[in-house]
């Protein structure tokens, strides 16, 4: 049976009371404590009313104003109901837990997030650089990013 | 063929009758590297494919860098793989000769402006004898391109010319 | 699968042999990893231990130039991610920024955007077929198939003057409107495709070479491919029902009558390479139904009348996905109200689909990593983006 959004929010809010879980009403979507996030990705995936087996999209954004957002985008495939998860962090110290022995999806994704936005993604198994040189410096999605006059000798802007 | 290249001062009958052959030969026989990047790749195949069919001018694509005579940079050039593009060329035997097949590989292309990790150009890491224009450019331009290449290859010498 | 031939470590250890890992790299320039994609292979005589996948060499930087260019300047771009479906992918971020702003699309766009977006997927899967016949040896079906595939591009290109690049889905629209001859042309089409298909049957799918090289290999469980989030011929290959034409209908898809194609293990095991590979052969058989359906019913209008002055959608957020020829193909849009997007991910489905290669390729011989990547059938425009 397919659930709205803010019924899954209150499932959460009841079998979690001490992790801090927000709900917004303008998207909808649910905001989680950025390092308790893998316990209620568990919950959402292994609960019988709830199943979301698949992670549609994981990405970062940078918002900038200080912060940045890994948003999650689920979906289940048994009760055909979505559900959108943000985990806001600063970005001076940014990290989330990781997902990805959860949605095995989340292992690229989370790799891609962290090359071009900059969020560490604790817990993860392999988080290496994904689609920028494994030597690049900086993050190229943040808001406020420069590009480098030179790589490796080879002159970058036009 | 390489090792004679420029090695001669004055041009007469045999040396101009060599060239010719030699020229003929290798204008005709343009082994190219099979070796795609991007969109233009897609082009490239459809052009050896049998609406157009490039192998009519002796154009067989080859695996191996040591096999090629002309590399067509087909696509967007990163800077992930310009070291790489620059290795396989350097692999090349002499007399070879590079296609810039697309307005990425000639200029950047659609990502000449905010494209951070895209070449601009091709021709900052390797020699280019002839742009092909377009994005991607039709088969047909394709074979315009080479083409050119053919003539610039007829036009050879095996003279060099001295400095008057 | 591979008891009959393997020899165990053990088993050499006991001659007296010394074995070690050897490490065997693939790519990026390599005539059948289908553009630039670099694999790392950990072998343990021919029998593959890991496979690890480099990526990147083709980051064009998409999502940047979107956060650059205006509204409708993205759409190009959106082009050239997965440069074998291009009007797949627009179709995907027109209707995203759609949603975000309301417009409600004249009839006639839809069904042209259908009929389009089927013509694309049949282009692409012929792509994929040819190509990957060439990948197992076999030459001809890629002229067959590339053949075919002039026809679809023929109307492309009377439709909107470009044959890869199309630039054709516009926000509330389309750029051209089809010419007169359009309905013909298309009816066409399907009619030469029909005994294509069955030519590459006979020619192809199930001659024996072919079936011995890629049935039992690369099996994919539908547990594993829901968990990495692979999608499309992927995901049907393993043997799921699940397509987002009827599972999450956008544009008018619910109105035709056509099946779901799903692998069902016919030459091997369910989720095999052939599996994979005929999911796409069906799915050309499907389109077909779904691009005469559409025909039959062709509406008169006008195709611009919904394109809105000035794309400005209120602020908001939006993930969108449609249905690519490789998969769910999703676009994460965020607008803050002026006519640049503030951000927009691409979720492409080749990105997740490659990074199965790993689970799927163990414990098999090294010359199937060549079948199995083809039968993955990733375009790395996307993959990169």
């Amino acid at each position: 049976m397919a659930l709205e959004p803010k019924e899954i929010y209150e499932k959460l809010h009841a079998a979690f009371p001490d992790i801090s879980i927000e709900f917004d009403e303008t998207v909808p979507c649910i905001l989680v404590e950025p390092m308790k996030w893998k316990t209620v990705a568990l919950f959402l995936r292994d609960a019988d009313d709830l199943k979301f087996d698949s992670l549609m999209c994981l990405s970062g954004v940078d918002t900038a104003d200080g912060n940045l957002v890994s948003v999650c985008h689920l979906d289940s495939m048994v009760h055909r109901h979505k559900l959108t998860v943000k985990c806001i962090v600063p970005a001076e110290e940014p990290k989330v837990e990781s997902v990805e022995r959860v949605w095995r999806t989340a292992d690229w994704h989370e790799r891609e997030a962290y090359d071009l936005i900059g969020i560490e993604y604790v817990g993860h198994r392999d988080l290496r650089r994904i689609l920028m040189p494994y030597d690049w410096t900086g993050h190229p999605l943040r808001k406020d990013y420069e590009v480098p006059e030179f790589y490796n000798g080879i002159k970058v802007p036009y | 063929m390489g090792l004679l290249d420029k090695k001669f001062e004055n041009s007469n009958i045999v040396i101009t009758s060599l060239e010719g052959v030699m020229n003929w030969a290798r204008l005709c026989s343009l082994w190219q590297m099979s070796f795609g990047l991007a969109c233009c790749a897609i082009e490239m195949m459809a052009a050896s494919a049998s609406h157009f069919d490039i192998m009519r001018f002796g154009v067989i694509p080859r695996p191996s860098p040591r096999q090629c005579d002309v590399m067509i940079v087909a696509g967007t050039v990163t800077l992930k793989m310009a070291t790489r593009i620059k290795r396989l060329y350097e692999q090349m035997a002499e007399r070879r000769y590079v296609l810039s097949m697309g307005s990425c590989s000639n200029c950047g292309g659609p990502y000449w402006n905010y494209g951070y990790h895209v070449l601009k150009g091709v021709d900052r890491v390797i020699p280019v004898d002839v742009y092909i224009p377009g994005c991607p450019p039709r088969p047909e331009a394709l074979l315009e391109g080479l083409m050119k290449l053919q003539e610039k290859v007829r036009s050879e010498s095996l003279v060099q010319e001295k400095a008057a | 699968m591979l008891d009959n031939t393997l020899t165990t470590r053990e088993e050499i250890r006991d001659l007296g042999l010394r074995t070690e890992e050897m490490v065997l790299n693939m790519g990026p320039q390599h005539p059948s990893t289908h553009g630039v994609l670099r694999l790392e292979l950990v072998l343990e005589g021919e029998i593959i231990r890991k496979v690890i996948p480099h990526i990147g060499y083709l980051h064009r930087c998409f999502e940047k130039h979107a956060e650059n260019e205006s509204y409708t300047q993205v759409i190009p771009y959106t082009d050239r991610l997965d440069y074998l479906a291009s009007i797949n992918n627009n179709h995907g971020y027109a209707l995203g920024i759609e949603r975000l702003m309301g417009i409600e699309v004249p009839e006639r766009v839809e069904f042209i955007r259908v009929i389009m977006a089927e013509l694309q997927r049949i282009a692409s899967h012929l792509v994929a077929i040819g190509t990957y016949g060439m990948d197992i040896g076999a030459f001809t079906p890629f002229l067959y198939c590339f053949r075919d595939r002039e026809h679809i591009l023929d109307v492309f290109e009377k439709t909107c003057g470009a044959r890869l690049l199309y630039n054709y889905i516009w926000i509330g629209g389309v750029s051209h409107d089809v010419y007169p001859d359009f309905v013909k042309d298309v009816a066409d089409i399907v009619k030469i495709l029909r005994p294509t298909i069955k030519e590459l049957n006979d020619l192809l799918n199930y001659n024996k070479i072919f079936i011995d090289r890629t049935a039992n290999i690369g099996i994919l469980p539908a547990d594993v491919a829901i968990n990495f989030g692979c999608t499309g011929p992927m995901l049907r290959g393993s043997g799921v029902d699940f397509d987002l034409r009827r599972d999450d209908p956008y544009s008018i898809y619910d109105r035709f009558e056509w099946e779901v194609q799903v692998g069902k293990g016919e030459m091997g095991t369910v989720g095999d390479c052939w599996d994979r590979h005929m999911v796409r052969v069906w799915e050309m058989e499907e389109s077909c139904k779904i691009i005469e359906q559409a025909l039959e019913s062709f509406p008169e209008g006008d195709v611009q009348s919904a394109i809105p002055r000035r794309v400005r959608p209120p602020k908001g957020e939006i993930y969108v996905r449609v249905e690519n020829p490789r998969g769910e193909l999703g676009y994460y849009i965020i607008s803050d109200g002026t006519g640049t997007p503030f951000r927009v991910k691409g979720r492409a489905p080749g990105f997740s689909n490659l990074s199965v290669i790993n689970e799927i390729s163990k414990g098999y011989m090294v010359a199937d990593v060549v079948a199995i990547l083809g039968s993955i059938d990733i375009v790395l425009g996307e993959i990169d983006r």
